[in-house]
């Protein structure tokens, strides 16, 4: 079970457990605790409610924006974009 | 609480749009003034709309005469305020995406322009310059500059605290459910806080307004004509203009009952998207409708393919104070001395709300108004029937 | 991509919504009883909040996470066999958008939750005659100056990730706010290899004393207690008393936090402040808000609970107002994973019913009989936990003018006093339409809270009304235009004029 799976993160790779969503991946493994910015104050935001619910976690997973990155099991070969100069 | 005795100039039932805008150029005038509304402030349909403030959808007649005043004050005496209220003049652009409705968008400008209407007729190329997004289907369009843009509630909220500043009282969850009379004349209203009496009483009810006029056994025809709006997530604009597609003009100046459901797209300064809107007639008919969301939606997805995967937040829907012939009904009813009427403004009521809310104080306040308010009499429609009452 | 893009529909005897604790026992009983049942959840697993779990194959001890794991796991294995019988169907990673009343039954809108789709598309409309709704609830949250910084969680987001991840998504936290739960979440980040500086509890707890009676009703409660306790105790973590995070600070995320004595009223008493250095992990939970969106859709009789929630109203078969809607589990009220759990087998057993399947031995009545008294219970000890632990009312006392209310539309606390105080927006709806307040992705489910106090909606019956306006969400979730416009295939005739 425990082999590892990799994900590509605005273009750096980056390896990861499998059973990682692609918000903890983006946390643990990339060490970035916010992947959005706001659209009025320019504001990091990452991780809050973790279940679904405040959409504050948004990212691009496979070119489809506006994904919630709390509920989405990571898988190998995954493309993740965020925003840094964020729209949304 | 109520004072023992509540007595004003200017009593206004309901405060929507409409109600905001008389009771601001009322108390301008110095008269004093009250408003009551059965719910809190502008929670009719003024908080269930869109902002548009068209020309472009107007034939000729009261109608556009009202809908011109109306955005000279806009522009002019209202514009040191515009940015309270996210006024923006960003200009409407009618797509046609077939001949045959290209050819029926020429016929109306044709017209359009013979009174006074600015527009231009646009090909493909410029269109596309200023909606890079549209659809490739089109094949002309015609874009008018004056159309312009503004935020409801924050007018409604903004006017009658603007009003409220120049002395006027407003009375939140105060719903109005008698008329106090004195023969034919109606001298002020009833309500569960007691009893405002007035020498001006005026139904600014909107959809509710022959509701209210069936109070003092007057027909004034005013019905609800429900509309949808979708809400999409936030985005970087995408949409620069108010666009909608030709059909849409044939569906406002329409009287059909059935489902109508042409598409008005505009981008919002917080940056979602509203998709609008629906017309249909069946009375305060709440329950949902997913025709109607599947026809904005896919009006909507063609004349701007890239919708397709934007995702919806939220719809909601409101009753247009619908009248049989599409203009408004403004000014004092001779079969009930002392009732004032200035409901009907059907899909319009933002945009036509400080015009309506100026003749009226002028002829409240025994003034020349600066539009004749014969064309928009309550005794046009005739008397109440049987049957209507 | 394979994208499937069409409206199916479906039949069934019994929907349950939410496979948690409360809709787990409900699918169980109704498919027990002999019910066709079709299991609708959001999530890939079942679980639901309290459960919530990494699938076995990546978690070979997912339990050591749980309290009660023995009751999901044999909720799992009947679940399991009645999927084998096709007794039960699992739409698993499928999001109800909504429901009505069809005149012939209850009708849902159910689409596949975009993240979860793998390129499936398209709604499904589903209709039954029995409906058993067990959405469950989320964190209610106060603003605080430097909650929008990342690192600042919802403490049951603390929990989920702990209980998912198997790691904690921080090294040293503050869990603030109100409620037993910080206790448990803070039990978690200990147990993942966080530390954790301090628990701060806003309720000075002296109101558990008059309610010792209800606390004695229900001693496994206590004992979960008594072990977060003893847990905190020999990692000498602060269990501060009467205390909240009143500010966070940080530059690009959270790294200190200032926490504050509150006074009686729950105002902040100037002077009491302490900092904690060197905190990248900030878990906020002010008890629980009930997901009632799809309760206001059917439109079914609604009241505020004694902890401030909208709660559905149900008789004692748990059926609500509306003909064949059940309700269980938190949208009946914030009480635990046990009363869920009694409360949607009684739901389970009363839908089947409704649908026609009546059976019912010896054996059934005197489990019903335990499940009754099971509710009663945990409903009391829940009356006794919300009293002990409410809002506390002077929490406006620590907020500042630039202050984030609704982190969607970033609007800040003075704008919105500024529309309370100008623009009379006495109510959360001229608080919304004025200020933006709950407009955006999320729909006021994180500010509505905030909201209803600020808009000072006083009175019982203004306050549930207010609570509604703030529940109204036509659709539980966003929706692609393009799902909106392929559903018009299935449509219901047009009214006429
Ligand atoms: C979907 C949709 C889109 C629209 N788009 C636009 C647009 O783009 N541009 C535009 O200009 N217009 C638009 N409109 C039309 C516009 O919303 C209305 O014309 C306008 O809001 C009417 O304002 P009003 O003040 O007359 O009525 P309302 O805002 O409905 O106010 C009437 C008030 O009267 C109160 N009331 C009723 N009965 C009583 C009683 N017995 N006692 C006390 N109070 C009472 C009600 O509570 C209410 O607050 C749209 C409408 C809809 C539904
Ligand atoms: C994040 C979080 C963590 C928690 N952790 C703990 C804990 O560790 N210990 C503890 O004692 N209590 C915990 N709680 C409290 C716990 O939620 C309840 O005690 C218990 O789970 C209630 O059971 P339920 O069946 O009512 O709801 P839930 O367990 O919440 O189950 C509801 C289910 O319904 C689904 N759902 C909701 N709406 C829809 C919809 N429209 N369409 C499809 N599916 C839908 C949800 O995704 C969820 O899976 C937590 C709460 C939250 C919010
Ligand atoms: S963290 Fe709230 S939706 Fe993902």
């Amino acid at each position: 079970m425990s082999e590892t799976i990799t994900l590509s993160v605005d273009g750096e790779e980056i390896t990861i457990e499998p059973k990682r969503t692609v918000a903890a991946a983006l946390m643990l493994a990339a060490e970035r605790p916010a992947w959005r910015r706001t659209r009025f104050n320019n504001e990091p935001r990452g991780l809050f409610c973790g279940i679904g619910v405040c959409f504050d976690c948004l990212v691009t997973v496979n070119g489809e924006a506006s994904l919630r990155a709390c509920l989405i099991p990571a898988e190998d070969g995954m493309v993740i974009e965020t925003s840094e100069r964020g729209t949304r | 609480m109520v004072p023992a005795v509540n007595a004003s100039d200017v009593l206004v039932i309901g405060s929507g749009a409409v109600g905001a805008a008389i009771a601001y150029f009322c108390a301008l005038r110095g008269l004093s003034v009250a408003v009551v509304d059965s719910g809190a402030v502008g929670s009719g349909t003024s908080s269930k709309c869109e902002g548009n403030l068209l020309v472009s959808d107007k034939e000729h007649g009261p109608e556009l005469d009202l809908a011109n005043y109306s955005l000279k004050l806009w522009q002019g005496e209202l514009a040191e305020h515009s940015h309270l209220w996210e006024f923006e003049n960003k200009g409407g652009i009618i797509v046609a995406s077939q001949e045959s409705s290209m050819a029926s968008l020429q016929r109306a400008l044709r017209v359009q322009r013979e009174h006074g209407i600015r527009v231009e007729e646009i090909d493909v190329a410029e269109l596309k310059r200023y909606e890079p997004n549209v659809t490739d289907e089109a094949v002309g369009a015609a874009f008018y500059p004056d159309d312009s843009q503004v935020m409801p509630m924050l007018v409604t909220a903004h006017l009658m605290r603007m009003a409220s500043e120049a002395g006027a009282h407003m009375w939140p969850y105060t719903e109005v459910t008698g008329l106090l009379r004195s023969g034919d004349e109606v001298r002020g209203v009833i309500t569960a806080r007691g009893s405002f009496w007035a020498d001006a009483v005026i139904n600014a009810a909107g959809p509710w307004g022959g509701q209210l006029a069936r109070l003092a056994g007057v027909n004034v025809p005013v019905e609800p004509r429900r509309g949808y709006v979708l809400v999409t997530e936030p985005m970087e604009p995408k949409i620069f203009r108010k666009v909608y597609a030709a059909e849409y003009i044939d569906n406002v100046g329409s009287s059909d009952g059935g489902l109508q459901a042409s598409p008005v797209v505009e981008g919002t300064p917080a940056g979602s998207v509203l998709i609008g809107s629906s017309r249909e007639r069946g009375g305060f008919d709440t329950t949902f409708n997913p025709e109607a969301i599947g026809r904005i939606a896919t009006n909507a997805v063609k004349l701007f393919p890239f919708l397709a995967e934007t995702r919806v937040l939220r719809y909601y829907f409101g009753f247009r104070p619908y009248v049989p012939d599409h203009v408004p009904v403004i000014g004092p009813d001779p079969r009930a001395p002392g009732l004032w009427h200035a409901c009907g403004h059907e899909g319009a009521g933002i945009g036509l709300s400080v015009g309506t809310g100026k003749i009226i104080s002028q002829a409240v306040a025994g003034e020349d108004t600066d539009l004749s308010l014969e064309v928009f009499s309550p005794t046009r429609f005739g008397e109440l029937t049987e049957v209507a009452a | 991509m394979s994208k499937e893009n069409s409206v199916r529909q479906k039949h069934c005897d019994v929907v349950v919504i939410g496979a948690g604790p409360a809709g787990l026992a409900a699918a169980s009983q109704a498919s027990g009883a002999g019910a066709q049942v079709l299991l609708i959840d959001q999530s890939l697993r079942p679980g639901g909040q309290f459960w919530r779990h990494a699938s076995e194959e990546h978690d070979a001890d997912p339990g050591r996470w749980h309290h009660g794991w023995n009751t999901y796991t044999q909720l799992a294995k009947v679940l399991e066999r009645a999927i084998g019988t096709g007794r039960v169907e699992h739409l698993s990673g499928h999001h109800v958008l909504t429901g009505e009343r069809t005149g012939t039954g209850l009708g849902l809108t159910v689409q596949p939750v975009p993240e979860l789709a793998d390129g499936v598309r398209g709604l499904i409309t589903v209709e039954a005659p029995a409906v058993v709704l067990c959405p469950g609830a989320y964190d209610r949250q106060l603003p605080v100056p430097g909650w929008t910084l990342p690192g600042v969680m919802a403490a049951g987001g603390v929990q989920a990730f702990i209980k998912t991840q198997g790691a904690a998504p921080g090294r040293r936290a503050v869990l603030a706010g109100t409620g037993p739960f910080l206790l448990s979440a803070a039990a978690s980040v200990i147990q993942a290899g966080g530390e954790v500086a301090a628990v701060c509890e806003a309720a000075d707890l002296t109101g558990w004393v008059p309610h010792g009676v209800a606390a004695a009703l229900v001693p496994s409660k206590g004992l979960e207690g008594a072990e977060y306790i003893s847990l905190l105790a020999k990692h000498r973590v602060p269990y501060l008393r009467r205390t909240a995070v009143t500010a966070i600070h940080g530059e690009q995320r959270a790294e200190k936090v200032t926490v504050s004595r509150l006074d009686r009223h729950g105002a902040v008493v100037a002077g009491t402040e302490k900092h904690f250095n060197d905190v990248d992990l900030v878990g906020l939970g002010w008890g629980f808000v009930p997901q009632s969106e799809l309760v206001v859709q059917f439109g079914a009789q609604t009241r505020i609970d004694i902890d401030g929630s909208l709660i559905g109203v149900v008789d004692t078969r748990q059926h609500s107002s509306v003909e064949g809607l059940y309700l269980a589990g938190e949208i009946t009220g914030v009480a635990g994973a046990t009363a869920a759990v009694a409360e949607g087998r009684i739901a389970g057993y009363a839908a089947a019913w409704m649908a026609g399947y009546r059976v019912r031995g010896a054996r059934q009545a005197a489990a019903a009989q335990r499940d009754k008294i099971l509710r009663a219970n945990h409903r009391a000890f829940a009356r006794a936990m919300h009293t002990a632990h409410p809002l506390p009312a002077g929490w406006e006392s620590w907020m500042q003018e630039e202050t984030t209310v609704c982190r969607c539309e970033e609007v800040p606390y003075h704008r919105i006093r500024e529309s309370t105080e100008t623009l009379s927006a006495q109510e959360p709806r001229g608080l919304k339409g004025t200020t933006r307040t709950g407009m955006g992705w999320c729909q006021g489910r994180i500010c509505g809270a905030a909201a209803i106090c600020l808009a000072k909606s006083s009175g019982d019956q203004r306050k549930e009304q207010a609570a509604r306006a703030v529940a109204k969400r036509p659709l539980a979730a966003p929706v692609r235009l393009s799902d909106l416009a392929e559903s018009r295939a299935q449509t219901r005739p047009l009214k006429a004029p």
